[in-house]
């Protein structure tokens, strides 16, 4: 492995723990409020497949640096602004609908995407990318269910519903973003030119919406900046409860 | 004694279970419904304590440890609601008597969780308690219940191991961490012996419950298990007992123990708990704010059957 | 408070092939698919099953205990249904 595509994958690998550990965290806000039992431990496994993703890549991502930093080092010794996820992970939990969509959103993009990383040159993203794809097809049976459910059940859910998707449509155009780091990794096999993917995401996602009785959006707006540290309000407050243990005691094991 | 009640009487005598579709006394119907509907209660309050952590776990192995605990006791939550069913009352008449405050759950979710340090506590303290009962309640007479139990006892053997690993590492690490560790020891092992319940001569549904196998040892006999088993455990870590007054007698073949400040423990049911509020509060809001989703889910699933039939006709 | 409307549901799990789906408890859902997920979610936390099934527990008809006479005495009297009932040689006993 030369040294720009060693580095560019440690990037990578950081960038794809970071979407997986935000979104994780996200869903695991919704432990004891969800709307019932049996829901609250079935969103529960999603954000266990989401948290555990984000632990093989950071591992490898140690693996890459072999700088002495560990799998932890990288979601709680960075700062927002080193942080590399998309914005859509980051957005806070919202209402149900609102989580729901989002989960739609991200599910739709890793469904289109991991069949493409699968085939990475890099065995151990190849090998997460397999384990993922397996967890994604149920997660998206999940909220593609559940935007049907709550797009077409009653007139109040119809309006949460809609109102969620017409907020984070305008985040969902950075998914496809290519830059210098994943044009080279695309270029040599290991990561996935997303850029080619949106018309596969924009149908998929359309067709639920719009059985779910939803208005796919027009692309108006759009907001960019999470693959560069340029992130919204939300995530400097995520990390730091995520981070105030961990970092109240440097060098600690735990 | 009634043909019914002779025939109960004599299954309960000979160890056999007690199966849902069974005559059974209505006192034993009510006595079950109590006490099966406060454990489940306590597994769905007891989320919140430690889910209060989840968020802010110093790892992130800890975290998905903690997440999946989290999401065990809701699940057991399930299953002791499922069995409880089993007696005719639904879930929805279970939870409607949870947060009117008619039914109870187990006091001990009422202390608050103020550091890392506590969600290691509660796993080995609490849980290691529970499982103590638990245990014993897998001979229970009623069927589903001895099976919910001995379902949930399988599971569970992962939580007090989890919540010790936690405070080994904290006890093993930095002064400040072990200090930590000392501390959420302190607070909540009094609290884990309270869990037992008063004491056998106090206990206003012991006896009842004894007879009819519902309880198969008494509140001070399992208090005890749970005393001698800890000690041991609290030298591992090399942290101090919190109970001056322990000591090993030897005619006893137990420790002996202090005594419970039992003022504390009937303050705190009584509602002057740091949490009581908070946690009844925090279920009706998630209950509520789930409202319209179960509504959006009936009518989604109304208007799927509606069309259905249509395509019939 | 009174907005639960799920339906429940009985829970039977293929533990491994070759065995029968036994009875591991219930849970509420609104239709048959959404209880199906949920019973993925709740009852094999720890890979349990190979197989599940649901059933409303509505559709279930159980026997009473009052009918149990009727039902299984009947066949206490029919010893001849048991292979032990016939006494054969020894030398052919295995059989």
């Amino acid at each position: 492995m030369s040294d720009a595509i060693k580095q560019a994958t440690l990037e990578y690998v950081i960038r794809l723990g970071d979407d997986s550990v935000v979104l994780g965290h996200r869903i695991s806000e919704w432990v004891s409020y969800g709307p019932f039992l049996e829901e609250d431990i079935a969103y529960g496994n999603v954000a266990l497949d989401y948290i555990g993703r984000a632990r093989m890549y950071y591992s490898y991502a140690a693996e890459l640096a072999d700088d002495g930093r560990t799998e932890d080092d990288f979601p709680y010794m960075r700062s927002d602004r080193e942080y590399r996820n998309l914005l859509l992970m980051e957005m806070p939990r919202g209402d149900f609908a609102y989580s729901q969509v989002r989960q739609l959103l991200a599910d739709a993009y890793a469904a289109v995407m991991l069949p493409e990383l699968v085939k990475s040159k890099d065995e151990t993203i190849a090998a997460v990318a397999a384990k993922a794809i397996k967890e994604t097809k149920y997660h998206l049976r999940r909220s593609r269910d559940w935007v049907l459910r709550l797009g077409d059940g009653t007139e109040e859910s119809h309006k949460r519903t809609q109102k969620a998707v017409d907020q984070l449509w305008g985040y969902t155009h950075e998914l496809f973003d290519m830059d210098e780091t994943e044009q080279l990794l695309a270029d040599n096999g290991i990561g996935v030119d997303v850029s080619k993917l949106r018309d596969a995401w924009h149908a998929m996602v359309s067709e639920i919406l719009t059985t779910a009785t939803l208005t796919v959006p027009d692309d108006s707006w759009a907001v960019r900046g999470g693959r560069t540290g340029y992130h919204t309000e939300n995530l400097g407050h995520m990390l730091t409860e995520m981070q105030i243990v961990h970092r109240s005691h440097p060098g600690c094991q735990w | 004694m009634t043909s019914q009640e002779e025939n109960f009487m004599r299954k309960i005598e000979a160890d056999e279970k007690i199966e849902p579709k069974d005559w059974m006394p209505e006192a034993y119907r009510k006595n079950l419904i109590r006490q099966m509907s406060q454990h489940a209660h306590s597994e769905v309050i007891g989320m919140q304590p430690e889910g209060n952590w989840i968020t802010r776990a110093p790892s992130l192995r800890r975290k998905v440890v903690l997440l999946s605990k989290v999401q065990d006791e809701a699940g057991h939550g399930l299953y002791l609601y499922s069995a409880t069913e089993t007696l005719g009352i639904t879930r929805a008449e279970l939870i409607a008597a949870l947060q009117s405050g008619e039914a109870k759950y187990a006091s001990i979710f009422n202390y608050p969780t103020l550091t890392w340090g506590d969600v290691g506590a509660i796993g080995w303290l609490v849980d290691g308690a529970a499982i103590v009962n638990q245990v014993s309640l897998q001979r229970t007479s009623y069927g589903p219940y001895s099976r919910g139990m001995i379902r949930i006892c399988k599971e569970e053997s992962f939580h007090q191991r989890q919540g010790y690993e936690a405070l080994l590492a904290l006890a093993n690490g930095s002064p400040e961490q072990k200090q930590i560790a000392q501390d959420s020891l302190n607070r909540f092992y009094w609290p884990a012996l309270m869990m037992f319940g008063p004491h056998d001569s106090e206990s206003a549904h012991s006896a009842k419950s004894m007879e009819w196998k519902i309880k198969r040892e008494t509140n001070d006999d399992l208090r005890q298990k749970f005393i001698d088993q800890t000690v041991p455990q609290i030298e591992v870590l090399g942290l101090e007992h919190p109970d001056k007054a322990i000591k090993w007698n030897e005619e006893r073949g137990h420790y002996d123990s202090g005594e419970i400040d039992w003022d504390e423990f009937y303050s705190v049911i009584n509602g002057n708990g740091h949490c009581n509020r908070q946690r009844v509060e925090h279920h009706i809001a998630a209950h509520d704010e789930g409202t319209w989703v179960r509504d959006a889910i009936t009518a989604y699933n109304e208007k799927k059957n509606a069309k259905k039939a249509q395509n019939v006709a | 408070m009174n907005t639960e409307k799920l339906e429940l549901f009985e829970v039977f799990i293929r533990s491994k092939r070759g065995l029968d789906h036994k009875h591991i408890g219930s849970l509420h859902a609104e239709d048959h698919e959404q209880a199906l997920e949920y019973a993925r979610d709740c009852y094999t936390r720890r890979s349990e099953g190979v197989s599940i099934w649901v059933v409303k527990s509505n559709d279930i008809c159980s026997s009473q205990e009052d009918d149990a006479e009727c039902f299984y005495d009947p066949s206490d009297d029919k010893p001849y249904r048991h292979a032990t009932y016939y006494v054969l040689p020894d030398p052919v006993n295995n059989m």
